[in-house]
């Protein structure tokens, strides 16, 4: 019952950690049609920038602030807001596939970057020991996972809260009309570029939140941990919840990921052991079958987009 | 003679090796309803996307208002005083035609997406007040029954109507319709013209691009003529009638 429970615990602050990075992708694909296809890039972004700033000193490492949480969460957010304001002053400009390529690039150059530049990152071998918060509060290990489970609740809240109030308003109609019809909307006034790029780079800083959140938790940082299947996961959790819709996203990320780990433990039951070494394989398949299968049967996602945008023009 | 309200000068474009438009100067009089009339591919809607910030200009310039529009990009144009419509309509599809038109006035204060956090009186004042004012507009315009419908849910005549209606909720000094008349039914366009004539005794000024004659001809002075990039003509109606270039133009179809 205990392990049940504890299980539990574990299953849901790694399903709303991506939850809130589900939310930073929606902002930008579901509401304003950004194909940023490099969300593994802004996760490690923000995971190494939590591991640096509240991680212990090390030699021939740079970092190791040793920083409170809290600062390593907002810096965190800060530093994936940088890069996106970078990388998205140089890709905007595209549109659609080549953006989706641009970005993808993207993402896997940061990873080589964390790979190989060891003074900021580690190397391959990450960086160990970052402190979770809640073993300070707690020596039992369920007791602090239910505490960081709070946590990550009340901040997947806060973030839902936040981007209701800005996309069911003004601003959210203006990214939903340059994502219907751009020409229209800068011929109404709109400047498409600065929108674009605001949505942009707050959708990143989610994804900011979210690494340093997982990094958080698990304690440690490599970059084994931001390949490109987490962006193909991400994505996948907001097209099976539903674009354009943050309960649709948070519900896809608890969807897929029970998907993701229930097929893993059922494959790591009923596969031989030869065949073991191709589990993540066969995972990863079968959350491609259900992209496909979602796409194909239920295309608006588990829950949709809503006809009004702004709270104040419903009828 | 007052300023004109819109001039445009020595305007050229090309694609490719294509002369578009080729060498247009004209002058729209502060509170006429002009006309721009042409046989297809004369290169009017084209005019329209230099005058707009749409496509840029090989040369020449266009001036609103004692403002140059050339080289600014549409958005700013929209912001100088100009409106447009497009000859095929782009409403937002899938959002309610009330919303089409509540998100055109600027400056809007939830626009600024903080302005939703620590300001959401002032965005709630402002919405309502938006609001407010798109009803008129859509009552104006014969859209209220529709109001809460996606927008790409309206008959063609309909999405003519909504881009007409999308412009009035700003203010400009200007504005630019193209082939406002298209597809719209006999009734509607009477309905249309009377109010475009009511616009225009409140003030508007327009250019407007259309292939019924009855309309142009019963609104519109001053009246361009353009026929492969070049101004053929202008003048008023009776002149149009008998100027013996247009008829040509228009292959001695009767104007
Ligand atoms: N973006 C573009 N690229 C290439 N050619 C273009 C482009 N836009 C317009 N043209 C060409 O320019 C010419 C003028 O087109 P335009 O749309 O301005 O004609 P129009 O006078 O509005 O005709 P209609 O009455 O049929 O609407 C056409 O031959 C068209 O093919
Ligand atoms: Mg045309």
């Amino acid at each position: 019952m205990i392990g049940v429970l504890s299980y539990l615990i574990f299953f849901m602050i790694l399903a709303l950690v991506f939850g809130i990075a589900v939310l930073g992708l929606n902002l930008q694909w579901g509401y304003t049609g950004l194909f940023n296809a490099g969300v593994a890039g802004f996760l490690a972004i923000g995971g190494y920038a939590m591991a640096i700033l509240t991680g212990p000193s090390r030699e021939a490492v740079f970092g190791g602030f040793e920083l409170p949480f809290l600062v390593g969460l907002i810096g965190a957010m800060g530093a994936a807001g940088l890069g996106g304001i970078i990388i998205g002053l140089v890709t905007l400009r595209l549109r659609g596939e080549y953006l989706a390529v641009a970005t993808f690039g993207i993402a896997v150059t940061i990873q080589l970057v964390c790979l190989n530049w060891e003074y900021l990152t580690g190397g391959t071998l990450g960086l160990i020991g970052i402190p979770n918060p809640t073993h300070e509060l707690a020596s039992a290990p369920l007791a602090q996972n239910a505490i960081f489970l709070a946590m990550v609740v009340a901040l997947t809240a806060l973030v839902y809260w936040g981007l209701q109030r800005i996309v069911n308003a003004p601003w959210g109609r203006v990214l939903k009309a340059i994502r219907e019809d751009e020409i229209a909307a800068e011929s109404l006034g709109k400047n498409p570029a600065l929108i674009r790029l605001t949505s942009f780079v707050l959708g990143c800083m989610l994804m900011g939140l979210g690494g340093a959140l997982y990094v958080a938790f698990i304690g440690f940082v490599s970059p084994f941990d931001f390949l490109p299947i987490i962006t193909f996961q991400i994505w996948t959790m907001l097209i099976v919840g539903g674009s354009a819709n943050n309960r649709g996203a948070i519900l896809g990320a608890i969807v897929v990921w029970a998907v993701w780990t229930g097929s893993g433990y059922i494959i790591s039951q009923i596969v031989p052991p030869e065949f073991q070494a191709q589990s993540g394989a066969m995972q990863a398949v079968l959350i491609g079958l259900i992209l496909v299968l979602s796409l194909l049967f239920r295309p608006r996602g588990l829950i949709g987009e809503k006809l009004h945008v702004s709270r104040h023009a419903k009828l | 003679m007052t300023e004109p309200l819109l001039s445009i000068r020595d305007v050229h474009k090309g694609f490719g090796g294509f002369k578009a438009v080729d060498g247009i100067s004209f002058d729209v009089p502060r509170g006429s309803i002009a006309g721009l009339i042409g046989p297809n591919g004369a290169g009017k809607t084209t005019l329209f996307n230099i005058i707009s910030g749409l496509y840029s200009t090989d040369s020449g310039e266009v001036i609103l208002d004692g403002v140059r529009l050339t080289g600014k990009a549409p958005h700013q144009v929209f912001g100088s005083g100009l409106a447009r419509t497009f000859q095929i309509p782009r409403p937002f599809p899938a959002m309610t035609v009330l919303e089409n038109l509540m998100i055109v006035p600027r400056p809007q204060a939830g626009e600024k997406f903080w302005n939703n956090w620590i300001r959401p009186g002032a965005v709630k004042a402002q919405e309502e007040e938006l609001r407010a004012k798109a009803e008129q507009v859509l009552a104006f315009c014969n859209l209220t029954q529709v109001a809460g419908s996606e927008a790409q849910n309206l008959s063609g005549g309909q999405h003519k109507l909504l881009e007409l209606a999308r412009i009035l909720m700003a203010d400009p000094k200007i504005i630019l319709l193209d082939e406002p008349a298209a597809g719209v039914n006999p009734t509607l366009m009477r309905d249309l013209v009377d109010r475009i004539l009511e616009l225009n005794a409140q003030g508007y000024t327009f250019l407007i691009i259309e292939h019924n004659m009855d309309v142009v001809m019963s609104v519109c002075d001053p009246i361009f003529v353009m026929a492969q990039g070049r101004l053929l003509y202008q003048g008023n109606a009776a002149g149009v009638r008998s100027d013996a270039s247009v008829l040509d133009a228009y292959l001695g179809e009767t104007i």
